[in-house]
């Protein structure tokens, strides 16, 4: 669905100039959810920009089977003035596909997905887990085929996250999208995946990837004998 | 509702209302002493009230301008006059800021002339612009747009950059052109800045009428007090400015009735 073919990406500033990432080679199959972790300033960002076609790769080639991208990042960034249902409408509005039918489908995400009270209130009326699920459903509203997950969990405290976590797992899984997630965090990279790419710092190229088949939830997963031993192979990975 | 207060929310809420109360009370007195002090000054003549004028005679004053009825004609003129010049200072500021957001080359390049004319005392182009211009009302609203505009400019475009760099990235994947994001985003989201502008572009716009009927007189309140000062009728420019206080006071409070009403939650 999505491949990063020996990708390298250089940032230019005054100062200087930074390789992001290097040789960068991994692919996301159809359906699949794959969370890229790495240490903290890695050029994690940076991969989902190249992905999204926000930026060009200095070299190499990224190939990817669509165009419909949504995009999730750390803030939940929503609209404070307008409300949560006009929120999830504005990639409709945006890519100009505005129709009452797509409009409708949206809607019924919402609904499906325990928006439906909060539709008519303002995002300041909502609770952190339920802006992010609000952002969520904003990013499926324009019916992408691969969703982009930048640290979306990140600037929320413990409990939320955990259960924004599963709620975003979910929903992304029964919805059959394909997800590419990057994270520092490693449970969180876990409890998630399909599949696991280990990066190394900046430059940032792959380390290792693993397949993670045990538990079908993020709960299940936690709760798996399985969690702590995979924790502690990718924690000496990443050389923390 | 109320009935299920606790002691403590009572005591509380008695609590605000008394020192409402208390604000609201010392302005009130504040106003009524220097007024006093003001009218008894004048009355025992501690200092000549031909220089100080007071407050029982500036009522006088505005009595005989409204019975010669050119009291709201001269309040008509500088009201008309500042509210042109507020209303193209602002609307010419936003065009002006919009474009300088499209372009961040053209900020650059304009950056140095915004800075010099902001800084310059506009009064200084008074000679200019009589010559230029001649010596109308449209001299006058020409100087209140003059004094406004850099600084709705300014503020405008503030507001503009100042929006939330993550909501750019997220408008930006979705694909959204420059023109998409000015008006999807840029444009609501700098709703607090544009009301900011509009508050600092009343005061402006005052200052810039009356100092545009000090230059080229005609009528108006800045041309009562011009010619009040000139032939020592002291009342008539207290008189004069007591009315820009309360027009000024009125339009700013308008200003801030709309934010109320526009700017609930923006973030």
């Amino acid at each position: 669905m999505l491949g990063f073919r020996n990708v390298s990406y250089t940032y230019h500033t005054r100062s200087g100039e930074t390789a992001a990432v290097q040789g960068l080679t991994f692919s996301v199959d159809k359906g699949q959810f794959v969370s890229v972790i790495g240490p903290s300033g890695c050029g994690k960002s940076t991969i989902l920009s190249l992905a999204a076609g926000l930026i060009v790769p200095s070299s190499g080639e990224i190939v990817c089977e669509s165009s419909e991208f949504g995009y999730m990042l750390q803030k939940d960034a929503l609209f404070e003035w307008r409300s949560v249902e006009k929120n999830i409408f504005l990639p409709l509005e945006i890519k100009k596909r505005n129709t009452p039918e797509m409009r409708k489908k949206a809607l019924a995400l919402a609904t499906k997905y325990g928006l439906g009270e909060f539709l008519k209130k303002s995002p300041s009326q909502l609770s952190g887990g339920m802006r992010q699920r609000a952002a969520l459903i904003r990013t499926l509203a324009a019916e992408p085929e691969i969703v982009l997950l930048d640290e979306p969990f990140s600037a929320l405290d413990y409990q939320t996250r955990l259960e924004v976590c599963d709620d975003v797992q979910s929903i992304i899984k029964s919805e059959k999208k394909t997800a590419l997630l990057v994270t520092h965090d490693i449970s969180e990279a876990i409890a998630l995946s399909d599949k696991v790419v280990v990066l190394s710092a900046r430059p940032a190229k792959v380390v290792a990837e693993h397949e993670i088949a045990f538990g079908k939830t993020p709960r299940e997963r936690r709760e798996n004998p399985l969690f702590a031993s995979t924790f502690e192979v990718l924690r000496k990975e990443l050389g923390i | 509702m109320k009935k299920n207060y606790s002691r403590e929310h009572r005591a509380y809420l008695n609590k605000l209302l008394k020192n409402r109360i208390a604000v609201n009370l010392s302005r009130f007195l504040i106003l009524a002493a220097v007024l006093g002090i003001w009218e008894l000054i004048a009355y025992y003549e501690v200092v000549d009230p031909f220089i100080t004028s007071s407050p029982s005679r500036v009522i006088r004053t505005l009595a005989d301008l409204y019975n010669e009825g050119t009291l709201f004609y001269d309040i008509g003129i500088t009201l008309a006059e500042t509210l042109a010049g507020f209303a193209i200072a602002v609307v010419l500021g936003y065009v002006v800021a919009i474009a300088l957001w499209l372009s961040e080359t053209a900020r650059k390049i304009f950056e140095p002339y915004i800075v010099v004319l902001n800084a310059l005392p506009k009064i200084a182009l008074g000679p200019l612009i009589i010559i230029w211009i001649g010596t109308g009302y449209e001299t006058i609203i020409f100087m209140t747009v003059l004094v406004s505009v850099i600084v709705c400019i300014m503020n405008t475009l503030a507001g503009f950059i100042a929006v939330d760099k993550t909501k750019l990235l997220l408008v930006k994947a979705m694909g959204a052109s420059k023109a998409t994001t000015l008006i999807k985003l840029v444009i609501p989201a700098s709703t607090p800045a544009l009301i900011n502008t509009l508050k600092v572009a009343v005061g402006l716009s005052w200052i810039g009428s009356i100092m545009g009927e000090y230059i080229v007189s005609h009528a108006g309140l800045g041309n009562l007090i011009s010619y009040g000062g000139q032939v020592f009728k002291l009342d008539l420019v207290m008189a004069a400015t007591f009315l820009l206080c309360i027009l000024a006071g009125g339009m700013y409070a308008i200003v801030a009735f709309i934010e109320k009403k526009v700017v609930k939650n923006n973030d």
